[in-house]
């Protein structure tokens, strides 16, 4: 808030209070001296009497103005005045955050002083790992951690860059980025179109034999590299095993030949930031646990 | 000028109403001691209801408390029953039948809803009986009162306030027992160890009772409960009512016993004052039905034993009805009452059936919010569910998901879930069709969950599949 509008607020909130106070003092009868006056309000026939307040109302109502004096010292209202409290949503979201961490500390710090593999099957953890994998993963790998289009099948044993407890970590806590170069450029149209024959015939597809024999001598020569000789992948350089009938960017021909021309720049985010490593522990043995 | 169009105007007098000062102090009611008939009948009433409040939060059912309204964990345990928050409507149609019930019955006998079970009426008349313990009769109470400060008024009056204390801690602390297991209530207010929220509720209702059934008292019935101001709405002439007697009673006055009050002109009431002095709410009935009459019959038992003294027969005040009391007689089978009945009865039926005949499972479904749907490799369409599975039964069971409504159409990965008694599951389901069977690109799709083990225990739910367009 500019301190133009926060001197703004400040202002029409103590007119407001100064005038509230003046309309209930300047009606403040202390006794009832004439019955019979009434306020000169007549409509259709009914006139209102002069009364003094009811002591009980106006008690309560001179209550709420210093409850509410109260209110705009102790909490923000006046502008920017923070009030004495300092309080914030964002320190009370803060606070509660605290709070409940306190609280499932010991639980959490007691997983965490067990291996993953020792875990993986407890109920509660495959519980509080599933809340999390809701909360974080199955927008891209699906509530069931069965992935979808450009994101990895969780629950089917297949890993890209590995399966064991800490390589599942790793890829939690740091994340990952894949980098499959766009073969465009080199192989040409008739290039991409026989490596991609060999890659069916490599799944024991159907296949064009003779593009598939031209597609190896180019795989050997651009894709061996990274994906191996037999095209088993290397889970330390995050190539995909491509013989195993498992494509985490479709298995039609367009769709392969596609990812040879373009390339796949997949993005694994990571989690160091957003969550601890109690949380990352148990999420760890959730995510293993599900290839079970 | 004479116009013979003209209606003669006849000037009625107003029926005369006591003047209500909005602006009055509220003058003290001693009220006297009466034993009688109504008196007793009170104390059959209000015991077994009180027993029951402070006893029941203490019976267990089935290992835990047998009725416990568990806030935090939102199920309220009955007996065998463990309602959840999906079953408050039938909280809000046991309300309604109750607050019908309350209409039945006064239209049939009056506020005797007021005068003999009210909890306002209950506490009040313990609180009157613990005053009448400490502070003696009405009339060393208003002597009391007059007095000077003096070592017995401040042994009486701490004596009173006391006990009212006391009472009114117990039943604050019963009341927070049925929220909060009262076991572990009572020692931890033992132990002065009790959380924050437990102590200040048992705070709250300790002093709510004692203000209410020590302070208030008639106030909350006169100027708080909306019940006497629409009881004129359910009155008819065949009610019951608390009356005196007028054309008996008139005309009133002071006579010796043996004198024949017949040739002084007088009625039957002797002007002695008891009616009002009994009163809780500080009305004299002899002004016809009053609003602030809660119907408790106390004026009914003073005048009969001065009627017994005065060897008059009794019931100068008693229960009748307006047209009784016009000389004619109450008619007990009327339309009124046998409409509530039968209406009541169908009510009651069918609260019953729907209870008895309660499913305790719940099947939801939220379609996965990422993807509106998947292609596999081969072509297949898949779609993912969010399922919320309640096992809102007490024992373990396992379910089976079935899925229906499409050809075809098959579950990837598990179709059993074994969930605990009382747990909600989140169950992520992907659903595999193939293209051909999908007409539309959206298409119904009925989910059903059914427990192994008990049939009839199932709950089902629709959601669509949604294919490319």
């Amino acid at each position: 808030m500019t301190s133009f509008w926060s001197g703004w607020v400040i202002v029409l909130t103590t007119i407001t209070l100064i005038l509230t106070t003046w309309v209930l003092v300047a009606n403040r009868k202390r006794e009832q001296r004439d019955t019979e006056r009434t306020t000169g309000h007549v409509y259709d026939g009914i006139e209102e009497f002069d009364n003094p307040l009811p002591a009980w109302w106006f008690w309560m109502f001179a209550l709420t103005i210093v409850w509410g004096i109260g209110y705009l010292i102790v909490y923000p209202g006046m502008g920017n005045f923070p009030g004495v409290l300092g309080w914030t949503q964002i320190n009370q979201h803060d606070r509660e955050v605290a709070a409940a961490d306190e609280q499932y500390r010991a639980m959490r710090d007691r997983y965490l002083a067990l291996s993953v593999e020792e875990i993986a099957d407890d109920p509660a953890v495959r519980k509080m790992g599933a809340r999390m994998f809701g909360n974080n993963c199955a927008q891209c790998h699906g509530g069931d951690g069965r992935g979808s289009y450009g994101f990895p099948n969780l629950t089917d044993n297949d890993w890209i860059y590995g399966g064991t407890p800490d390589v599942i970590k790793a890829t939690l806590v740091n994340g990952r980025q894949a980098a499959m170069p766009a073969w465009d450029s080199i192989l040409g149209d008739k290039g991409i179109s026989e490596v991609t024959q060999y890659l069916l015939a490599l799944n024991g597809r159907t296949a064009d034999s003779v593009q598939a024999s031209e597609g190896e001598k180019h795989f050997a020569t651009y894709c061996a590299a990274c994906h191996g000789a037999d095209g088993t992948g290397n889970p330390l350089l995050g190539s995909p095993n491509l013989t195993n009938g498992i494509w985490l960017y479709g298995g039609t021909p367009e769709q392969i030949a596609h990812s040879l021309r373009a390339g796949r720049n997949g993005v694994m985010p990571a989690f160091a930031d957003t969550l601890s490593e109690d949380k990352i522990h148990i999420l760890t043995a959730y995510v293993y646990g599900l290839n079970k | 000028m004479s116009d013979p169009e003209l209606i003669d105007i006849q000037e009625v007098a107003p029926a005369e109403v006591g003047e209500v000062d909005l602006y009055q102090r509220r003058e003290k009611i001693y009220t006297r001691k009466i034993e009688g008939f109504y008196q007793r009948l009170r104390l059959f009433t209000g015991w077994p209801l009180l027993l029951g409040y402070f006893l029941l939060p203490w019976m267990s059912w089935d290992g835990r408390q047998a009725i416990l309204f568990d806030l935090p964990a939102r199920k309220f345990h009955i007996l065998g029953l463990t309602f959840w928050p999906q079953d408050f409507p039938l909280l809000a149609f046991l309300l309604i039948i109750s607050a019908f019930g309350l209409f039945a019955v006064t239209v049939f006998a009056g506020r005797i809803w007021c005068g003999y079970t009210c909890p306002q009426t209950v506490w009040t008349s313990i609180f009157m009986w613990l005053e009448q313990k400490t502070e003696g009769s009405r009339n060393q109470r208003i002597k009391i009162d007059k007095m000077p400060w003096s070592v017995e008024k401040t042994t009486r009056k701490l004596a009173k306030h006391g006990s009212w204390l006391f009472v009114a801690f117990a039943t604050g602390m019963t009341f927070v027992g049925y929220f909060y297991p009262i076991r572990s209530l009572t020692l931890e207010l033992s132990t002065l160890s009790t959380g924050m929220w437990q102590a200040a509720w048992t705070l709250f209702f300790t002093l709510a009772t004692y203000i209410n059934a020590g302070w208030m008292r008639e106030q909350v019935c006169k100027y708080m409960c909306p019940y006497a101001r629409f009881q004129s709405v359910m009155f008819d002439q065949d009610t019951l009512i608390v009356s005196y007697d007028e054309r008996r009673g008139e005309q009133r006055g002071s006579r010796k016993r043996s004198a024949d009050y017949k040739a002084q002109g007088l009625g039957d009431c002797i002007s002695c004052e008891l009616c009002v002095q009994v009163c809780p709410t500080g009305i004299d009935i002899r002004d016809g039905l009053q609003y602030e009459c809660i119907g408790c019959a106390l004026c009914i038992d003073a005048c009969n034993s001065v009627m017994d003294k005065m060897q008059y027969p009794r019931g100068l005040i008693g229960y009748t009805s307006e047209h009784q009391l016009q000389g004619g007689t109450t008619h007990w089978l009327r339309p009124r009452i046998i409409g509530y009945t039968v209406v009541l009865a169908i009510m009651v039926g069918i609260f019953s059936y729907t209870v008895a005949s309660r499913i305790p499972v719940e099947l939801t479904i939220i379609r996965d919010r990422n993807q509106l749907y998947l292609t596999t490799d081969n072509g297949d369409i898949e779609n993912l569910y969010e399922l919320h599975l309640l096992n809102m039964d007490k024992h373990p069971h396992d379910y089976l998901i079935q899925i229906d409504g499409i050809e075809g159409a098959a579950i990837v990965g598990d179709t059993t879930y074994s969930l605990e008694g009382g747990e909600v599951r989140t169950i992520n389901l992907r659903v595999r069709i193939s293209p051909e069977h999908l007409d539309k690109p959206s298409t119904a799709l009925q989910f059903e969950a059914i427990a192994q083990d008990v049939p009839s225990l199932r709950a089902a739910s629709e959601s669509r599949f949604m294919r490319p367009l």
